[in-house]
């Protein structure tokens, strides 16, 4: 249905759940972006906290493993000012067969304002948002292999920070795309706000072919793949995603995808180096790079701080 | 009724004021939006130390207490305090006083980043209408408006930093 609503949007087109960065308007990626400008300056403060969701309590439901986005939207809702509530949902109600809508009925009686869930179902945050009552706020950490939002717009600020224009960029995203909930944000993200050129690179079982159909140029040749580029994007290499022979092994990748000192010299002089983390060392990306001038790894992790406490003050002062 | 007040004639009675106001070592710090012209101006005029940059921003938008019901204002500037506000006074300026919520949310910001020796306030216009104990140590105009009437402060477009003053009033639509 053409007309039917994009869940994450109220009748005003403000955002009142984060689900997935796919149908949403460039004005709003933009007002986060702008939004996280303003909260990176609190961490500068004597005072690195503000109220905005004073007296609201966000439940961390993470149903798979992660420590970087679990204590980064933790330490985000503590500037906001929230009480956080960090389940190990895994090894709790799951187990014991409670199912994940009867899980958020009970939490929600525990008086939840905000759901940051990760799960390794990919649309589990969209089957949460549909129930929850109107003032409950979801907000997707990553779900399955199809979205990581909050890791596409702190990627998309790490970006604008260091290119400040998106127009004339040409992107690289090299690795493990086909499992990569943070590629296909990241791609939605970049073609939204404007990028000409998106490149994803990687050997043919790794780079799905349907992505020609969203305008992104498939290279199965690093060289062809990074040349000219000012932003790479590396991806870390989910052997826990991976069944069967989808690569001879990992040594072998790094030969021809691995990000050196000598294939970025393929790159403009100013490129930068991105990465979501966790990363594996000589396996997609050489240590004399991660650590090297152009890497902005780091960065992002600043960066994804201020963008989850735009994401969820700007969610939870709009009404459903 | 079309009211009638003379911003620019209002500013120069509202340079004299702050001019009175200044303790040793105080330093301006205007409210976004109207505000922040009104310091960028006053700290040149008053040649004030620290340079046409040496006042600071503040911003109500990290204190509002209408965000549960209004949401984040978009748009609006980062609070930019080049100076350490330790043991200072404070001299906030702002183009309207009315209900003196955007005052207590500037204060409550105002001290994220130290504490002052003192805060006081100094306004072109006091509009009436306080639903908070809070006065200004200098009004250049006291008046009444009715609830239904927005009164903003306007800068002449042309980029100019300082640029002449204008008042503009609105009605307020019922949404």
């Amino acid at each position: 249905m053409l007309s039917r609503r994009n869940p994450q949007l109220n009748v005003h087109g403000e955002l009142i759940h984060l689900l997935s960065i796919e149908g949403l308007p460039k004005a709003v990626l933009t007002q986060i972006l702008d939004t996280a400008g303003t909260f990176l300056s609190v961490n500068d403060r004597d005072v690195k906290k503000v109220p905005l969701l004073r007296g609201k309590s966000v439940f961390n439901l993470f149903f798979e493993n992660s420590t970087r986005t679990r204590t980064t939207f933790e330490i985000a809702a503590k500037r906001l000012s929230a009480d956080v509530i960090n389940l190990d949902i895994a090894k709790s109600s799951t187990a014991k067969g409670e199912s994940l809508l009867d899980t958020i009925a009970n939490l929600s009686a525990m008086h939840a304002d905000m759901f940051i869930v990760r799960h390794a179902e990919s649309g589990a945050p969209y089957l949460i948002a549909q129930h929850v009552a109107p003032h409950v706020h979801v907000v997707n950490a990553g779900d399955g292999r199809h979205a990581h939002p909050t890791q596409g717009l702190l990627d998309m600020y790490t970006i604008r920070h260091f290119k400040q224009d998106f127009s004339q960029l040409t992107v690289a995203i090299v690795g493990d795309i086909v499992h990569s909930r943070v590629a296909r944000s990241d791609i939605h993200a970049l073609t939204t706000l404007g990028v000409p050129e998106i490149r994803a690179v990687g050997p043919k079982t790794l780079v799905p072919g349907d992505l020609s159909a969203m305008g992104v140029r498939v290279c199965h040749s690093m060289e062809e793949g990074i040349k000219g580029a000012d932003v790479i994007i590396m991806l870390r290499l989910q052997n826990e995603r991976m069944s069967g022979a989808m690569l001879p092994s990992a040594g072998e990748f790094y030969k021809s995808y691995g990000l050196t000192p000598q294939k970025l010299a393929l790159a403009k002089p100013d490129a930068i180096v991105m990465h979501p983390g966790p990363i594996n060392r000589g396996v997609e990306i050489a240590s004399d790079v991660a650590d090297g001038t152009h890497s902005v790894i780091l960065p992002q992790v600043t960066f994804g701080i201020a963008v989850r406490m735009a994401v969820m003050s700007t969610i939870a002062g709009n009404q459903a | 009724m079309m009211l009638q007040l003379d911003a620019e004639a209002l500013y120069t009675e509202l340079r004299e004021g702050v001019r009175g106001l200044l303790k040793p070592d105080a330093v301006l710090v205007g409210i976004w939006s109207g505000g922040a012209w009104l310091a960028e101006r006053l700290q040149r005029d008053l040649g004030l130390p620290g340079g046409d940059k040496g006042y600071g921003v503040i911003s109500s938008t990290l204190h509002r207490d209408d965000f549960g019901s209004r949401g984040l204002a978009a748009g609006n500037d980062p609070t930019r305090l080049p100076f350490a506000i330790d043991g200072r006074h404070v001299v906030l300026v702002d183009d309207v006083l009315y209900t003196g919520r955007t005052i207590r949310a500037v204060v409550n910001e105002l001290f994220d980043f130290g504490r002052p020796a003192s805060v006081t306030l100094a306004v072109l216009v006091d509009r009436g209408g306080r639903e908070l104990p809070i006065a200004a140590a200098y009004a250049a105009a006291k008046l009444a408006l009715p609830a239904t009437q927005r009164l903003s402060l306007a800068r002449a477009p042309d980029g100019e930093p300082g640029g002449a003053f204008s008042f503009t009033v609105t009605n307020k639509t019922t949404e």
